[in-house]
């Protein structure tokens, strides 16, 4: 038992003498968790003389914890402490069912074969072989996920009554709608930016007019859709993951399964369906925003009138880049969409599961729209859009 | 028999909800009681007040004879760490391992080295009856009742004098139930604890409680041996220990207690 409050605390102690011509170990104080340090460095000092002791005497112990009798257990080995332990006229029977608690749990532990040690080189090695191993896994989960979601899909689609609308209504006004205030106010923030960095720019060369081209070309071409892309993996994918993943841990997946229903149809379709025609309309309203905010700074900045600006724009930027812009919307709508939702498919279990797969997710889905966007760019360059 | 936990005139309120009105409580030294009560009736809730993680709207806990709520929070730390606590869920930490998880109260207020911490958590993990093996696993990795075993062993840490668990035996098999109460009463026996246990478990109750404590309408309806309790007049108390599971349990126990006391 542990020492209580109101018992006088006196440190553990333990010595070897000789009394009435046997050598006695004699264990006094308090042998608890408070003591252990010191108490462990005199059973270190003791272990070696403890074949010498015949007798021992603990009439004088005062308090005994756990620790305090794994220290025992060290001090006279398993033998001499269940001999202790089985010695009724020394030791109250609390006391010694203490002691062979603590002998049988260290008995079987030292019973149990120790794991063996690994060496620092094999580890990182196994470490870089699984994360290749998962790596690979990883896409090839990604490209049957997406071969799942279009084979849904075009199943679903020749059927119109098997059409969730009222998910996809939900999950586009979450997507859509919901998103609107941020993506515009970001994009109008960030064409503002654009705009001044032109007008610092080009003024050098004497071309400040060009700040409205530079600001049109980089919103319809690449930063209009591209920001809203990396906007919406960071607000959207998360929250598929999110929903999915924890309808998941709560087996809500595995009952859509067993009620005879798809849950492809019924929870990925409708978010994949919602945030493809979410993209492109944020794209759109980025632009917008965009093309604002550029507007403004050339007005405040550079005394381009509104009127002047969009004119210029008219004659010096092709439908086109536009059309270039927004066509990449889908894409990016699609793989975003698709890694939310198989991240969240892939939750196992449990609350840390749910936070781990949405990180993923988010990264995922920055990485994908970024590299594709980047490919996309060289092929139209190549291509001479 | 001495009391280590006195509760008195409690009232817990959330809102407009009222739990519990004028509760109290006793808890003697080295006893193992069962708080039950139906679903809502804040067994949870009582538990939370008494270690300090939920504080009364009114009246007193005395643990050890000293007033809880009144208490400098240097001196309440201090009683606190006397106090071992099983969640429901185990509550482990999941960024450490199970052994890691043991040693953190060793290293964090016993100022332990790292060598000998670990030494004394392989100690309480096979105390809780967890293989060797087990402390170097993820909670992750460990099934339900080695959740409960570990977490037990962390409860165990620092050598409490009350150890409080709630729902030990919840979503166990009933062998694994059973031998985890056998634990608490090996574990009782051996380190002279004192036990609070918040159970649905009738088999629990039967087994190894001391004394059983009934919530009902906001209070402690009765607090008592197993006779007494399940003696008493009320609809709720019949349902519980007269009903299916109740007169199974009483039946499944009796053998079980007659071999253990002949």
């Amino acid at each position: 038992m542990s020492a209580l409050a109101s018992t006088v605390a006196t440190p553990g102690h333990a010595e070897i003498v000789a009394a009435d011509g046997a050598t006695v170990l004699r264990i006094a104080g308090d042998w608890t968790l408070a003591h252990y340090l010191a108490l462990a460095a005199q059973v270190e000092a003791l272990r070696t003389h403890i074949d010498e002791v015949e007798r021992i005497d603990v009439a004088a112990l005062g308090a005994l914890d756990t620790a305090g009798a794994r220290l025992l257990h060290v001090l006279l080995g398993s033998g001499r402490l269940a001999a202790l332990a089985a010695d009724g006229a020394a030791l109250s029977a609390g006391r010694r069912a203490l002691l062979r608690a603590v002998g049988d749990a260290l008995e079987a532990r030292e019973a149990a074969a120790p794991s063996p040690r690994r060496s620092a080189v094999g580890d990182v090695l196994e470490h870089v072989g699984r994360t290749m191993g998962i790596f690979w896994r990883h896409i090839v989960g990604l490209a049957g996920f997406i071969g799942l979601t279009l084979e849904t899909a075009l199943r679903v689609l020749l059927q119109p009554r098997r059409w969730r609308l009222t998910a996809l209504a939900a999950n586009l006004e979450k997507t859509a709608l919901d998103a609107v205030p941020i993506v515009a106010l970001l994009t109008f923030l960030v064409g503002a930016v654009v705009a001044f960095l032109g007008a610092t720019v080009l003024a050098d060369f004497g071309a400040s007019i060009f700040t409205v081209d530079l600001v049109a070309f980089s919103f319809l071409r690449e930063f209009g859709v591209l920001l809203t892309a990396i906007i919406v993996a960071g607000r959207t994918a998360s929250a598929f993951t999110a929903q999915i993943g924890s309808m998941r841990a709560n087996e809500e997946i595995d009952a859509i399964r067993v009620l005879g229903l798809d849950a492809m149809e019924l929870l990925v379709l409708p978010r994949v369906a919602a945030l493809l025609l979410a993209l492109p309309m944020l794209s759109f309203v980025a632009m917008i925003a965009g093309l604002v905010g550029g507007m403004l700074v050339c007005m405040m900045a550079l005394d381009v009138s509104p009127v002047m600006f969009l004119s210029r724009v008219e004659s010096n930027v092709a439908l086109r880049h536009f059309l270039i812009g927004i066509a990449k919307a889908p894409v990016f709508a699609f793989l975003i969409a698709v890694i939310g939702c198989l991240e969240g498919m892939r939750v196992a279990g449990s609350a840390q599961s749910v936070g781990e797969h949405t990180t993923s997710a988010v990264v995922q889905s920055i990485f994908i729209v970024i590299v594709v966007d980047a490919v996309a760019a060289l092929f139209c360059m190549e291509m001479g859009w | 028999m001495s009391n280590v936990i006195e509760v008195r005139g409690v009232r817990n309120q959330f809102g407009a909800q009222v739990v519990h009105d004028r509760l109290d409580l006793d808890v003697r030294r080295g006893e193992i009681l069962s708080i039950v009560g139906g679903s809502g009736t804040g067994k949870s809730v009582l538990l939370r007040t008494i270690v300090g993680l939920n504080r009364p709207a009114a009246g007193s806990v005395r643990v050890f004879g000293e007033d809880l709520l009144t208490l400098p929070v240097a001196r309440r730390a201090q009683i606190e760490r006397r106090f071992g606590v099983l969640f429901q869920k185990g509550a482990l930490f999941s960024s450490l391992t199970v052994a890691e998880n043991v040693a953190l109260p060793l290293l964090e207020h016993a100022g332990l080295p790292a060598a000998q911490a670990a030494e004394l958590a392989a100690l309480k993990i096979a105390l809780a009856g967890l293989p060797a093996n087990a402390g170097d696993k993820y909670p992750s990795d460990l099934s339900g009742g080695m959740v409960k075993r570990a977490a037990l062993a962390r409860a165990l840490a620092l050598d409490p004098d009350i150890l409080f668990l709630d729902e030990p035996t919840a979503g166990l098999d009933p062998i694994g139930a059973a031998a985890f109460d056998q634990l608490i009463l090996t574990l009782r026996d051996a380190l002279g604890l004192t036990v609070f246990i918040v159970t649905h478990d009738l088999d629990t109750i039967y087994t190894i409680t001391d004394r059983v404590a009934v919530l009902a309408q906001k209070r402690l309806l009765v607090n008592d041996s197993l006779e007494v309790v399940a003696a008493t007049d009320d609809a709720w108390i019949r349902e519980y220990f007269h009903g299916p599971r109740g007169r199974a349990a009483a039946e499944a126990a009796r053998p079980g207690l007659a071999q253990e006391n002949p």
